[in-house]
């Protein structure tokens, strides 16, 4: 027995009535980051290891650059989609919940930007 | 009604035994939100790499102080968590380790892990600090 209606089963909608969007996302994210998380922490070691001059002369390389944005922009995405749904599991008031996800979606999206900004003007030598 | 009659109660969490499953789940999230920080940290980092060597430097001052460094080994346990147990929810979502022993056993893999590619991380990052590799 479902108690959804048929366009409800086809647009795969559950309980927060958006589709499974944001799950599927969150798993390819998931996915996505496991090398780029591990890539990342080479990268790291390497950065350091090359001091200032040598990172920012890293960074000038198009590849690592786009794997910087990526390491800067998906784990934003991963991380206010998770806590999203810590949100709307546990507070209750749903003023306060939305007002708190509206906060961390602008809040997400700006340091990302920022991140991405930042590493683009080394990466364009500005 | 009388409510002195000893009536069955729906079990609940309190009267369990704190199972390792539960730690495991909570600290995901834990992990999650202690991640999301340290993106932060990432993203202040490169602010700090493109405004020059100066700013550079204060970030690399902010970082080997103890507080950076207490946030540097928090992130570092909380990324190699949530990289193992976000690998273990894969698994479970390709319907793959439900049954009991695989689930304890991945657990515990996972605590494992955690500890062991942590401090292989931080004996790394001294060796390089200390000019050693």
């Amino acid at each position: 027995m479902s108690f959804q209606t048929p366009l409800g089963v086809a647009r795969g909608n559950g309980t927060a009535r958006s589709g499974t969007g944001h799950g599927l996302v969150q798993h390819a994210i998931a996915l996505a980051l496991i090398p780029i998380g591990l890539a990342a922490a080479v990268l790291f070691f390497w950065m350091i290891q090359v001091g200032y001059a040598g990172a920012v002369s890293l960074l000038r390389q198009p590849w690592v650059l786009l794997f910087v944005v990526l390491l800067v922009a998906l784990p934003f995405w991963h991380g206010y989609l998770g806590i999203k749904v810590i949100i709307e599991d546990y507070v209750s008031n749903k003023r306060l919940a939305y007002t708190a996800i509206t906060l961390i979606r602008f809040l997400s999206v700006a340091v990302a930007l920022l991140g991405i900004i930042a590493a683009a003007k080394i990466g364009f030598g500005g | 009604m009388n409510n002195s009659r000893s009536m069955p109660l729906s079990p609940h969490i309190a009267i369990y035994r704190w199972p390792l499953s539960m730690t495991l789940s909570i600290l995901h999230r834990i992990s999650g939100v202690v991640l999301y920080s340290g993106a932060l940290g990432l993203v202040y980092w490169l602010v700090a790499l493109a405004e020059g060597p100066n700013a550079f430097a204060t970030a690399g001052w902010f970082f080997h102080s103890w507080i950076g460094q207490v946030f540097l080994c928090l992130w570092s346990l909380a990324f190699f968590y949530h990289l193992l147990t976000g690998i273990r929810h894969l698994a479970w979502d390709s319907g793959w380790g439900f049954e009991r022993r695989a689930y304890y056993f991945s657990g515990w893999l996972v605590v494992l892990g955690t500890v062991g590619l942590t401090a292989a991380t931080w004996i790394f990052g001294w060796l390089i600090v200390g000019g050693v590799l």
